[in-house]
């Protein structure tokens, strides 16, 4: 299978930088599904067969991970922590908001593959809380208000 | 030789303890008697430290240890039990308790569990959990692998003895925390070598055995420890019987005790493979053949016809028109007994077997040293190893978890010579590929680049397979005599091949491989015939051409092996015991239907000479054992028996009461018999007789009776046996089995049947005997 | 990105360049930047390692133990390479410090870890920045170019003779990848199951390796310690407790944010002058002192200054100096069980007290906050957790039991309002209970 010149080229430099090939799996892995969306069986047995280990192998360290999957994800990816600082500022709010406006529970994806949501751990924002991340950007004192805004702007960019 | 270990001394509750610097706590306790629980931990696996059952107090430790990743240092004190440490115990045991479905009733581990016992031991039975367990539906992972998620108490001993123990790494760990669990490698299913060691080694009944599950309650079997029959390798499988309509049922096969060569391993086949014993095929009544048709006879009429009718053709064209034809899977007493029988009493050396090594040439290799043969267990403790030939991962599957083992945890050197990419190659340090073929140029040229090498071991274990033949092995054994301490070990295949061998199934050398013109070690039988008899292929011609009149085949089928001509052997009488009617049985004018090695008592050698008991576990009470049968026919043919079975000298016994008897407590009857010199042979059918004898008139074969009788392995030393013979190498022909066949009884195991189907849905060729 | 605060108290020293565009190494440099390692580079090895043992600097990780001693523990030769690794995983509730030095301030890091290789002799260092903080990975990476750039990593450092090698490497989500063994597993592209100690990674590390592991604002600091010296640094703070540190105020406070404080300072202090008190006119209930593992404090607890001695004296811990501050609205069976969730999630699964007792107060505590709680549970959960501490393969057991207990013992009274079926006192009438699961 293709991976981008970029992932390709980081992949190879990365693998110098350790004694053993397995070293770069983790950092690999998610590279691969940032750009593939999800760790496809063809993605497994493709960086399993690179790395020289068994897909058992790979698949028992991908789940593993919770920013790791197996299943496609939406386009942006809502993560909303509820962990103690955001929990006391109003992160439980920010979920349930997230679940009404997007018409998904945890875990779950819109069925236009736009947003998918999912209630995480603490995210390191918690002097800024309550927060969120939507793929890798942080959203942080946020209220609700905000919070509309800014998944408003995240369904414009992806419907350009 | 390394440097003794260091001793060091602790204190353990009170006891002192001196063991090696390092040791494990947890194996240090052990050596004064204290047992320290545990799950994770498994003697020769990795440690783990993650039951936490083993927790004691180390003093000067702030916190309690776990005595299965501590190693012992000097002046150490430490308690393994107390209020603290018991509830640190029963606390884990609640806890897991929690998760754990309380099905104990239906579970195959019932009364077998650990998990069990340690609830028993710390009382956690008072549950503190009124939330809903976590549950998973069972998943059937291969025809023979089953596992239920919620039993598991994730102690990773299966994911140990599957990726470190068999080196095949088809189990692994998926999710975390709570959500953990074990996983077979390939999503829904497991594709690995379906050893079972996984569901062995698991202490509860998360992983269970298709072969056995809810079959029964495990008190209700009896547990008969005896030697598998398939490979040529000899391990020790436990089969747990039960009262059936036909006798005793055999349903379970594992090692539970861990006490046989291969400690915790076994096969495929020594743990499943029992089910021919049961196939609906299985023969049960004597055959006669009546107006071109074989029909139902009782066994007196059956005897009594073979009898008349060997007794008629030696009469009238003496013993050379009588052919034998022996088994790789009878027993030693059996073997010795038939080519006894075939010398004595048909009077004709036309007795063969199925040969897959040269043991002839090894026997003359070896004449008149000492020391020279490595026994299995050598294997796992050699510094060094050289493999030659042979694919031991698929045909001698002990051997290979043997070596690997030894390389694994003693760091040995492996070295390889082969035509092909076998498995083992993955332990190996060091590689010679060979031609195909050229496996005897390759040894007698000196081993080439790994000569060097080799010759700067100690204690090297040379194992070669049948691709070594006739002067190679003279070649190898000289190569042996240079390096300190070398020993060597020749593959063949079947479970009594050795056996077959060393008891002179062959027709040109007697037991212990003396030529047939050297009768001096066995004079007491009388005058026997001078000439070398004929070997297979010959006797099959002979057949043919019509001047062989009378054959006898004892659990063989030189028919479906050699593709000879069912019309070749139209003209001969022919006779054939066996379980099962094979295509030489179908021929026959006599078939008598047989027991199998776990219905019956005896020894077998394993390809090292390492000689077992064997045990009887079940019985199909209509079928005899071969050793019977052979006595009944010499009785037929008007033989004193007195003179081919030497039973009753005793002066003493114990009127018979033992042998014969269920098993289990008969076995240890025997080893109580013999602790009191008290000798139980006082039926012509007692093959223990038979073994007297053996072990007075084959030299090499003296070994510890109690030993064997308490199940333990002994070498024997083919070096003081005769000098053995030149054979022709066309008449080798290596059995080919792979990890899921076994010849003809591998055709009539459901349990292996359904593994190849599953794994291949095509039908493939399996070799059969 | 994060908003940077500021507190008339504050004394700058890993903070020094916060805000001063010190991403740029050229700007880094021009604020004293490498100084610090080209004036190690002229010291002995032990002259290092005693610096920053006198300097009173303890790991700013959680464990808070001396870092130069532990440093000191690596053997001085070793067949296998030496290694440096820092613990960039940060994934504590409540810390969210690190992310800030790597904001702005990436080159200090690579500059102690330099200075820790100079130290123990090892010629190359990780620096493991968790899977989450993608922009701080990016502009670590970039930090690191620039220094090979530069000459200052690579090949014959800073014209020494010497070489030293600096690699980012990244997690994917995994709160236990922070312990520091399962962190080695990890880098090494495996589970994050921590590994069996002894050995302790400063004898085999790494890919067998000895190896220094130490968190990021700890290595942070050491360059500060080598230029101002010892003496300086330790007298910032109090006896044994030398420097600052980023503390994280967060919960129900009128201005949380990072601050960096003298090691020592008031927590009412900063409760209340630093963290401008308490919003809405609410009073405190309780304190998380420096992450969400740590025994909780009550009102009359936090007269206290904040050093690893003080608070352990009290019965808790400094931790990773993530402190949060929850007020008397908040109901701590919640706050109890929102802690147990992230322990139960994030627990490895290796040991059973763990993976099993985190699992059952979890479901316990749901139970309970729902009003499903008998009387006996309140003993259970209490029986639970202690039969969890000590007793674990790692100390995440630990972290989830602590918290556990004190919650259970200091609000007792709360537990009891929530049994036989009466609703939660402090939810809103009717609003039914979210129960996430983690799947
Ligand atoms: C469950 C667990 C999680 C941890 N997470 C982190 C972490 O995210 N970052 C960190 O620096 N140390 C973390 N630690 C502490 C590390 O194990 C280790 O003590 C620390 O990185 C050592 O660095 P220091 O001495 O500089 O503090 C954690 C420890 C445990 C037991
Ligand atoms: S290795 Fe051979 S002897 Fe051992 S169980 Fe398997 S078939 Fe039987
Ligand atoms: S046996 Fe020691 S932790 Fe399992």
């Amino acid at each position: 299978m293709k991976f981008s010149d970029q992932f390709e080229a980081r992949l190879a430099e990365m693998v110098t930088h350790y004694p053993t090939k397995r070293s770069v799996l983790v950092p690999t892995l998610l590279f691969a599904q940032d750009e593939v969306g999800f760790l496809s069986d063809e993605v497994i047995s493709e960086i399993a067969g690179r790395l020289e280990l068994t897909e058992l192998d790979v698949r028992n360290v991908i789940s593993y991970y919770s920013m790791l999957t197996t299943k496609p994800r939406g386009k942006f990816n809502v993560q909303v922590c509820t962990n103690i600082a955001c929990l006391l500022r109003g992160g439980e709010e920010l979920m349930d908001h997230c679940e009404k406006k997007l018409g998904v529970g945890h875990k779950g994806t819109t069925p236009d593959g736009m947003f998918s949501l999912e209630e995480v751990e603490c995210i390191g924002a918690c002097s800024w809380a309550p927060a969120i991340q939507v793929n890798y950007d942080f959203h942080e004192n946020l209220t609700t208000e905000k919070l509309d805004k800014v998944l408003d702007e995240y369904k414009k960019k992806g419907t350009q | 030789m390394a440097d003794a270990p260091k001793l060091v001394n602790i204190t353990v509750d009170g006891k002192a303890v001196s063991a090696p610097a390092g040791t494990l706590l947890i194996e240090a306790c052990k050596t004064v008697g204290i047992e320290v629980p545990s799950f994770c931990y498994y003697p020769n696996l990795s440690l783990q430290g993650a039951c936490r059952m083993c927790l004691v107090r180390v003093e000067k430790m702030p916190k309690l240890q776990t005595a299965c990743t501590t190693g012992i240092t000097e002046g150490m004190v430490v308690t393994t039990d107390s209020d603290e440490i018991r509830q640190a115990r029963k606390s884990m045991v609640e806890l897991l308790l929690g998760n754990h479905p309380l099905d104990c009733p239906v579970c195959d581990a019932g009364g077998e569990c650990e998990l069990q016992d340690m609830t028993f031991s710390y009382g956690a039975a008072e549950s503190k959990f009124i939330d809903i367990k976590n549950h998973r539906d069972e998943q059937q992972w291969s025809p023979v692998v089953y596992f239920d998620r919620p039993r598991c108490i994730l102690c990773y001993r299966c994911v140990r003895a599957c990726g470190e123990g068999m080196d095949v790494w088809a189990l692994g760990v998926d999710n975390r925390g709570s959500s953990s669990t074990i996983v077979p490698n390939f999503g829904d299913h497991l594709e690995c070598e379906e050893c079972g060691m996984c569901i062995d080694i698991c202490p509860v009944g998360a992983l269970t055995s298709g072969a056995y599950r809810y079959k029964t309650r495990p008190w209700e079997m009896k547990h008969v420890g005896t030697t598998c029959t398939h490979c040529g390798d000899g391990c020790k499988t436990t089969l747990g019987v039960r009262r059936s309509d036909t006798g005793m049922e055999i349903v379970r096969g594992d090692n539970r005790d861990k006490s046989g060569i291969n400690g915790d391993f076994l096969c495929i086949k020594g743990r499943y493979a029992f089910d021919f014993v049961k196939h609906e095929d299985r023969l049960t009544q004597p055959l006669v053949k009546k107006g071109g048709r074989v029909v139902p006879a009782t066994w007196e009429e059956a005897f009594e016809l073979v009898g008349k009718k060997f007794k008629e053709i030696r009469d009238r064209d003496g013993g050379k028109a009588i052919g034998v034809i022996g088994s790789t899977r009878t027993t030693n007493e059996e073997n010795y007994l038939l080519q006894k029988f075939a010398r004595v009493v048909l009077g004709t050396n036309n007795i063969d077997h199925h040969r897959t090594a040269d043991l002839p040439a090894f026997a003359s290799a070896l004449h008149g040293k000492a020391n020279l043969t490595a026994s299995m267990c050598d294997v796992a403790s050699a510094p060094a190893i050289l493999l030659i030939g042979n694919d031991p991962t698929n045909q001698h599957p002990l051997l290979a978890w043997q070596i690997r083992n030894n390389v694994r945890l003693n760091k040995a050197r492996l070295y390889i010579v082969n035509d092909s990419d076998i498995k083992l190659r993955r332990q190996a340090v060091q590689v010679a590929q060979v031609a195909p073929g050229k496996y005897n140029e390759f040894v007698s040229s000196g081993m080439g680049a790994l000569a060097e090498k080799l010759r700067s071991e100690q204690g090297l274990i040379i194992v070669f397979g049948s691709e070594v033949t006739g002067s190679a092995v003279q070649a190898l054994a000289k190569f042996a005599a240079i390096v300190p301490g070398a020993k060597l070990i020749c593959l063949a295949d079947y479970a009594n091949s050795r056996g077959a061998a060393d008891m002179g199934v062959y027709p040109d050398l007697l037991p212990g491989y003396f030529p047939v013109s050297d009768a001096s070690k066995v004079k007491e039988w009388g005058t026997l015939p001078a000439q070398p008899g004929m070997a297979i292929p010959q006797m099959l011609d002979a057949a043919k051409s019509g001047s062989l009149k009378g054959l006898y085949v004892v659990g063989a089928n030189p028919v479906g092996r050699l593709g000879v001509e069912p019309s070749a052997l139209k003209n001969t009488f022919l006779v054939v015991q066996d379980m099962f009617l094979t295509e030489t049985a179908t021929l026959a004018d006599v078939v008598l239907p047989a027991a199998n090695a776990y219905e019956k008592s005896g020894t077998f050698t394993n390809t090292c000479g390492d000689i077992q008991i064997v045990k009887k576990a079940g019985e199909v009470t209509t079928t005899k054992p071969d050793f019977e049968m052979i006595v009944r026919i010499a009785d037929a043919m008007g033989f004193d028996v007195h003179k081919l079975v030497p039973f009753g000298h005793g002066t003493r016994s114990d009127m018979g009461q033992s042998r014969g008897a269920q098993s289990g407590e008969a076995d240890q009857h025997s080893v109580w018999l013999e602790a009191h010199g008290l000798e139980p042979k006082m039926n012509p059918f007692d093959p223990m007789a038979t073994l007297d004898e053996i072990q007075r008139l084959v030299p090499g074969y003296d070994v510890s009776r109690i030993e064997l009788a308490a199940g333990n392995d002994q070498h024997t030393a083919i070096e003081q046996m005769g000098p053995g013979a030149t054979q022709d190498p066309s008449l080798i022909a290596p059995a080919n089995n792979n990890l899921f066949t076994s010849g003809t009884l591998g055709r009539y195991s459901n349990t292996l049947n359904s593994v190849i189907e599953n794994k291949n849905p095509e039908p493939t060729a399996v070799a059969s005997d | 990105m994060a908003d940077l605060v500021s507190h008339p108290d504050e004394v700058r020293v890993v903070s020094k360049r916060f805000g001063q565009g010190a991403t740029s190494i050229d700007r880094y440099l021009a604020l004293d930047g490498y100084k610090a390692v080209q004036k190690a580079l002229g010291m002995q090895q032990d002259a290092i390692i005693n610096e920053v043992k006198n300097s009173g600097l303890r790991g700013r990780g959680g464990a808070g133990f001396n870092t130069g001693l532990k440093w000191s523990f690596v053997p001085k030769t070793s067949a296998k390479p030496k290694y440096i690794l820092c613990n960039g995983d940060e994934s504590e509730p409540g810390t969210c410090k690190d992310r800030l030095i790597f904001e702005h301030d990436p080159h200090a890091v690579i500059e102690g870890v330099m200075i820790a290789g100079l130290a123990v002799g090892a010629a190359s260092g990780y620096i493991y920045i968790r899977g989450e903080y993608r922009y701080l990975s990016e502009i670590m990476q970039k930090a690191i170019a620039d220094a090979y750039a530069k000459g200052f990593l690579g090949k014959n450092i800073f014209g020494s003779g010497r070489d030293f090698e600096v690699y980012w490497h990244g997690g994917a989500g995994a709160y236990e990848v922070g312990e520091e063994s399962a962190l080695m597993e990890s880098l090494e592209g495996k589970r994050g199951v921590p590994r069996i100690r002894p050995p302790f990674p400063a004898v085999v590390g790494l890919w067998g390796g000895p190896t220094v592991i130490n968190n990021a604002e700890t290595l942070a600091s050491v360059p500060h310690i080598i230029l101002g010296g010892a003496e300086w640094f330790a007298n910032l703070g109090t006896p044994k407790n030398g420097g600052t540190r980023l503390f994280c105020l967060n919960g129900h406070l009128n201005k949380p944010g990072v601050y960096e404080l003298p090691m020592g300072y008031n927590l009412k202090k900063m409760i209340y002058d630093v963290g401008g008190g308490i919003p809405n006119g609410r009073k405190l209930k309780a304190v998380v002192p420096g992450g969400s593992s740590c025994p909780l404090l009550t009102e009359s607890e936090i007269d206290v200054p904040m050093d690893f001695d003080s608070l352990m004296k009290i019965g808790s811990m400094l931790g990773s100096g993530g402190l949060v501050v929850v007020d008397d609205s908040t109901c701590m069976v919640k706050f109890a069980l929102r802690i147990m969730k992230f322990y139960q999630h994030e627990s490895c699964g290796w040991c059973i007290p763990c993976r099993e007792g985190t699992d059952w107060l979890k479901k316990t505590l749901i139970r309970f906050h729902q009003g499903g709680g008998i009387k006996k549970d309140i003993d259970n959960i209490q029986y639970l957790s202690e039969n969890m501490l000590g007793r674990t393969f790692c100390p995440l057991g630990d972290a989830a039991a602590l918290p556990t207990i004190s919650i259970v013992k200091k609000f007792r009274k709360e537990f009891e309002d929530h049994l036989e079926g009466r609703p939660c006192p402090f939810e809103k009438a009717g609003t039914v209970e979210r129960l996430p699961v983690f799947a």
